[in-house]
């Protein structure tokens, strides 16, 4: 730090950037913390409308933590939160922000992230933590496992940093109630017409249904119209 | 019918909550693919509603391409553009349409806005919310495609109606959009009309074969099901043509053919389920 006596404001002014620092990180674990990230949600909402890119927020949980406190010790698990924490933070690209949300749970926002991408992250965050294994005092390993959930922005539309978390959280809440150590991630709609979905649209059509084909193959003019339906009457 | 005699009242953009839930009594005019007569349906829909004693008014909400004015012939001196560009105020865009409705018509320098930025969002949403209370139900006449002021304008609606014809490739991209509109706006009722149909009953063949491609492909795994409801078909007919070509509405030109008949039974249902439901 630069001394006080001789440039004082060199020292105000790395004292102000301390404390900013400070105010935006999670002392435990050294990752932005829940006002960051607030920040970081309100940027990518923006973002998104403007540009349409896809942007996947996660939202994860260190499964049955309580456990790991009740059994261990609070300070083991601020360990493994330390340690989870650093596994999150290897495990994504630096334009990504992780953050502590609060107790266990983990937020992580991947802007500009396609589709299929999506999944594969979360698996590898997921995998990444299972990994992890910590020396106990007695001798004894500790693993844990995480649970993932994740939602889009939606696009085009401007929503709100509230909803896009609680999509994302009622997908971390699937994954708890579908077995834990797990990723779900809220589908995306897909634009492409599959070659199966055709194929059933114009089933009347591929099966060769004269009548069917006759129908639209027909020119719509007026006299067509009027014979059909007087042949029905 | 006529456009409101005073200024509409505008509120602050910041006064205004993002447009996640739809406005009510707004219908959505969507199709996919183009040329499918979505404009046509738009207007000529919109004199029927328009003779049954509603106010009504439809809004070019195809930014970047309108051809509202062409299908009516109407080519005012004050445009949305200029609303959107502060030089006029509302009410001075508002036209009257022969039909007996009221039209804001995009015009043709809403090229620039194409693209959805959050100014574009703002200035539309603010003119819907100032217009809503005037009317009794609102048309929005959406571009083709699945572009995202086409998204945007839809999402602001409480209603959509997906305009398709027969052809295998309007219908792909009418289920293309069915697609998108539920999984990104979470819609779960879409109408439709099959314009152009060479018999009876062949709209309702079409729409049942597009319910069965959504019950399997899209979200036929919960019990959240998806309900494509059939509105009616408009028949092809050789005055939809000539009224067309002439840039004259179908409703005033031959208001008894087959295609006028269809639509006036249209705006019955319509009438039925937005602006007078049963009570």
């Amino acid at each position: 730090m630069p001394d006080p006596a001789t440039d004082a404001t060199l020292y105000l002014q790395s004292v102000v950037d301390k404390l900013s620092e400070l105010s935006l990180k999670d002392p435990l674990t050294g990752l932005s913390n829940r006002r960051y990230f607030q920040n970081v949600l309100e940027r990518e909402i923006e973002m998104v409308t403007r540009s349409g890119e896809p942007a996947l927020l996660l939202m994860l949980d260190i499964d049955h933590f309580k456990h790991v406190n009740d059994t261990h010790g609070h300070p083991v698990g601020d360990v493994v939160l330390q340690a989870v924490a650093q596994a999150l933070s290897d495990a994504v690209r630096p334009m990504d922000t992780v953050a502590r949300f609060g107790g266990e749970e983990f937020v992580i926002m991947l802007p500009n992230c396609q589709g299929h991408y999506g999944s594969q992250v979360a698996e590898r965050l997921r995998e990444a933590v299972s990994k992890l294994s910590l020396a106990l005092a007695g001798g004894d390993q500790l693993k844990v496992t995480i649970s993932i959930g994740g939602a889009y922005a939606p696009r085009w539309v401007r929503s709100t940093p509230e909803l896009w978390l609680e999509r994302a959280d009622v997908e971390l809440y699937r994954a708890k109630s579908e077995g834990r150590n797990r990723v779900c991630i809220e589908p995306q709609p897909i634009l492409a017409v599959s070659a199966e979905e055709k194929n059933l649209l114009f089933g009347p059509l591929a099966l060769g249904d004269p009548a069917w084909i006759e129908s639209i193959a027909n020119d719509s003019s007026a006299q067509g119209f009027a014979s059909a339906s007087s042949n029905l009457n | 019918m006529n456009p409101p005699r005073q200024a509409p009242p505008v509120p602050p953009a910041e006064a205004l909550t993002p447009p996640l839930k739809p406005l009510g009594k707004v219908l959505a005019v969507t199709s996919g693919k183009g040329g499918v007569g979505k404009t046509f349906v738009s207007a000529n829909l919109a004199a029927a509603l328009a003779k049954r004693g509603h106010k009504v008014l439809v809004l070019d909400a195809d930014l970047g391409l309108a051809n509202l004015d062409v299908v009516l012939n109407l080519y005012p001196k004050i445009t949305l553009h200029d609303v959107f560009t502060g030089k006029a105020k509302l009410e001075e865009a508002i036209v009257r349409a022969p039909g007996g409705f009221s039209v804001l018509l995009a015009g043709s320098g809403m090229v620039e806005y194409s693209r959805l930025t959050p100014n574009v969002r703002d200035d539309f949403l603010r003119i819907m919310t100032g217009l809503l209370p005037h009317y009794d139900i609102v048309l929005l006449d959406t571009g083709a495609g699945i572009s995202d002021v086409v998204l945007f304008a839809v999402s602001l609606a409480s209603e959509v109606l997906v305009v398709a014809t027969p052809e295998p490739t309007s219908l792909t991209d009418a289920y293309a959009t069915i697609k998108v509109l539920v999984g990104e706006q979470k819609r779960r009722t879409l109408r439709m009309v099959i314009n152009q149909t060479a018999r009876m009953g062949d709209g309702r063949a079409i729409t049942s074969q597009l319910q069965q491609v959504l019950d399997r492909f899209v979200v036929g795994k919960s019990d959240d099901k998806v309900r494509l409801v059939h509105l009616g078909d408009i028949p092809g007919d050789v005055s939809v043509r000539q009224a067309v070509m002439r840039r004259q509405l179908l409703m005033l030109t031959t208001p008894g053919c087959q295609a006028a008949l269809a639509i006036s039974q249209l705006a019955g249902k319509i009438e039925d389920t937005m602006i007078t439901p049963a009570r």
